[in-house]
C-alpha cells in the first residue's frame, strides 16, 4: 500500500507514446502526484535511467516506485490500481469481467497500435491504406465491445473510465492523427461506430485524460520527425 | 467464488504449451474439469462460438462463460479458486515481475523456439538458436532473483511464471533433439533452470499434463509435413 508522495514515483515516458500515456491517466485516476522523466521523442538516444530501468526491453514506459522498476504498460496500470487501492478501481470487481477487460487490452495491442503505427510509417501508399482498412475493422470489433462492456454506462469500466477505456483511450490521439494524414479516412465513425464516437469525446474529456491525451495537431508535426528519424536509421544499418 | 457443483471445460489440445496453462492451474486448485480436444487442423463449433475473435485455444468454460488467452485464464482461475493455493505472488510487485516475463516469453522467446527448426537456412537457424540462448541466460538470472533461493519462481510451490515458462519445456526438449542435439537448458550455463525444470516436470500438478518429448516430435514431423504444400 502507498501513500501520495510524489518523491517516491517516477515514470520515464514520451508525450507522444500512448503507451506512456496510460500509466499516466491511472496515476491521474488516484491523484498519484509523480515525476515524469521524459526520454527523447524519437527514443533516438536513450538514458542512462531507461537502460538500467528496463534493459531488457529499452522500452518506455517505465514506472520506478519507492527505486524500484515496473515495465509494460497494462502491467504497470494493473500495479498501480493494487497499490493504491483506496483511489477509484480500475480493474472491474468481477473476476470473469476482469478476464473481458485484460481480454480486449491485449487485443488493442496485438491488433490496434501496430496498424496504427503502420498507417504513420509506412514506407508506401498502399501499406498505409491497407493497414487503415484493418483498422476499421479492429475499430468495428471494439464498437461491439463497447455495446456488451458498458451495458449502457458511458466507459467499457461503467460510470468512470477503468482499464479498457485507459489501454484502447491512450490511442486516440494518433487515431485522430491519422484520420488526417490519410485525407479525411473514417476511422471512427458516426454511422458504423456511433458508441465509439460519444465514447471518444468523453474519454478525452474526462479529468484524468484531458491533459496527457497529445492534440492531434502536434502528433501530425511529430510524426514528421519520427519517420525522418525512422528512415536515418534505416540508412545506417 | 467457485463452488464444487461448476461447470469448468477447457477446450485444447494435448501439444500446446498455452493450453496446458490452464490445465496446470486448475490442477494446482483441484477443480475438476472437462477437456475437450480439439481435432488437429479444424475448429469446432463451440471453439468458433466461443472465442470468436481469435479462433484459439485454449478457451475456458465456466459455467458456460469462456475466458481466453492463456495468462488471462490462469488469473481468472486463481481469483475465482481463492481457497486453493495462490499461483500469484502476494506481493504487487512480485505480481508486476511475473505478469512482466510471461509477457517476454510469449513475445519474444517462444517464437524462437517454434522458428529454430523451420528455419531456411543455417544461418537462421543459428540466430534464432542464439536469439534463444540469450534469452535463456535472462531466465536464468529472473530466477536466481525472483525464486530468492526457493525451488520456484513461485518460491516453495509453483507459481504464474513457473506455469508460464514450464508450459514450454516439453518443446523446448523436443527442440533440442529437432537441432541435433544442441543444448540450449544446460548445466554450465544454466544451471538453476536445469534444476527448476527436473523439479517442475516432476510436480503433480503438471507430470500428467507435460507432453513426452517423443510424442512432440512425431507431431512435430505431421505439423511440418502440413506445412510443406503452404511454404512459398
Amino acid at each position: 500500500m502507498a501513500d501520495n508522495n510524489h518523491g517516491d514515483v517516477k515514470l520515464i515516458g514520451t508525450w507522444p507514446s500512448p503507451f506512456s500515456m496510460r500509466p499516466r491517466i491511472a496515476l491521474n485516476v488516484k491523484s498519484v502526484e509523480y515525476e515524469f522523466v521524459q526520454e527523447q521523442e524519437q527514443l533516438c538516444s536513450k538514458s542512462e535511467l531507461l537502460f538500467k530501468s528496463n534493459p531488457v526491453h529499452k522500452k518506455v514506459p517505465v514506472l520506478i516506485h519507492i527505486g524500484k522498476p515496473i515495465c509494460e504498460s497494462n502491467i504497470i496500470v494493473e500495479y498501480i490500481d493494487e497499490v493504491w487501492p483506496s483511489g477509484p478501481s480500475i480493474l472491474p470487481a468481477d473476476a470473469h469481467d476482469r478476464a473481458v477487460a485484460r481480454f480486449w487490452a491485449a487485443y488493442v495491442d496485438e491488433k490496434c497500435f501496430p496498424n496504427l503505427r503502420a498507417a504513420v510509417t509506412a514506407a508506401s501508399e498502399e501499406e498505409k491504406n491497407r493497414a487503415a482498412d484493418q483498422l476499421k475493422e479492429v475499430i468495428a470489433r471494439m464498437e461491439g465491445a463497447y455495446g456488451e462492456v458498458s451495458r449502457g454506462k458511458d466507459f467499457f469500466g461503467g460510470d468512470k473510465i477503468g482499464f479498457v477505456d485507459i489501454a484502447f483511450g491512450s490511442m486516440l490521439g494518433w487515431v485522430r492523427a491519422v484520420q488526417v494524414m490519410l485525407g479525411g479516412v473514417k476511422l471512427l465513425d458516426e454511422e458504423k461506430t456511433p458508441g465509439l464516437v460519444k465514447w471518444a469525446d468523453k474519454f478525452s474529456a474526462d479529468l484524468a485524460v484531458k491533459d496527457v491525451l497529445p492534440e492531434t495537431g502536434k502528433l501530425i508535426k511529430f510524426s514528421k520527425l519520427l519517420i525522418a528519424a525512422i528512415r536515418a536509421a534505416a540508412v545506417e544499418d | 467464488m467457485a463452488a464444487n457443483n461448476d461447470d469448468v471445460k477447457l477446450i485444447g489440445a494435448w501439444p500446446s504449451p498455452y493450453v496446458m496453462r490452464p490445465r496446470i492451474a486448475l490442477n494446482l486448485k483441484s477443480v475438476e474439469y472437462e477437456f475437450l480436444q480439439e481435432q488437429f487442423g479444424s475448429k469446432s463449433e463451440l471453439l468458433l462460438k466461443s472465442n470468436p475473435v481469435h479462433k484459439k485455444i485454449p478457451v475456458l468454460l465456466h459455467n458456460g462463460k469462456p475466458i481466453c488467452e492463456s495468462s488471462i485464464i490462469v488469473e481468472y482461475i486463481d481469483e475465482v479458486w481463492s481457497s486453493g493455493p495462490s499461483i500469484l505472488p502476494a506481493d504487487a510487485h512480485d505480481r508486476a515481475l511475473a505478469r512482466f516475463w510471461a509477457a517476454y516469453l510469449d513475445e519474444k522467446w517462444f517464437p524462437n523456439v517454434r522458428a529454430a527448426p523451420r528455419a531456411a537456412t543455417e544461418e537462421a537457424k543459428s540466430a534464432a538458436v542464439s536469439q534463444l540462448k540469450e534469452g535463456l541466460a535472462l531466465l536464468e538470472g529472473a530466477y536466481g532473483e525472483i525464486s530468492r533461493g526457493k525451488d520456484f519462481f513461485g518460491g516453495e510451490r509453483i507459481g504464474f511464471l513457473d506455469i508460464a515458462f514450464g508450459s514450454m519445456l516439453g518443446w523446448l526438449r523436443a527442440v533440442q533433439v529437432m537441432l541435433g542435439g544442441v543444448k540450449l537448458l544446460d548445466e554450465e550455463k544454466t544451471p538453476g533452470l536445469v534444476k527448476w525444470a527436473d523439479k517442475f516436470s516432476a510436480d503433480p500438478a503438471v507430470k500428467d499434463v507435460l507432453p513426452e518429448t517423443e510424442k512432440l516430435l512425431e507431431f512435430a514431423k505431421i505439423l511440418m509435413a502440413k506445412a510443406k504444400p503452404a511454404a512459398s
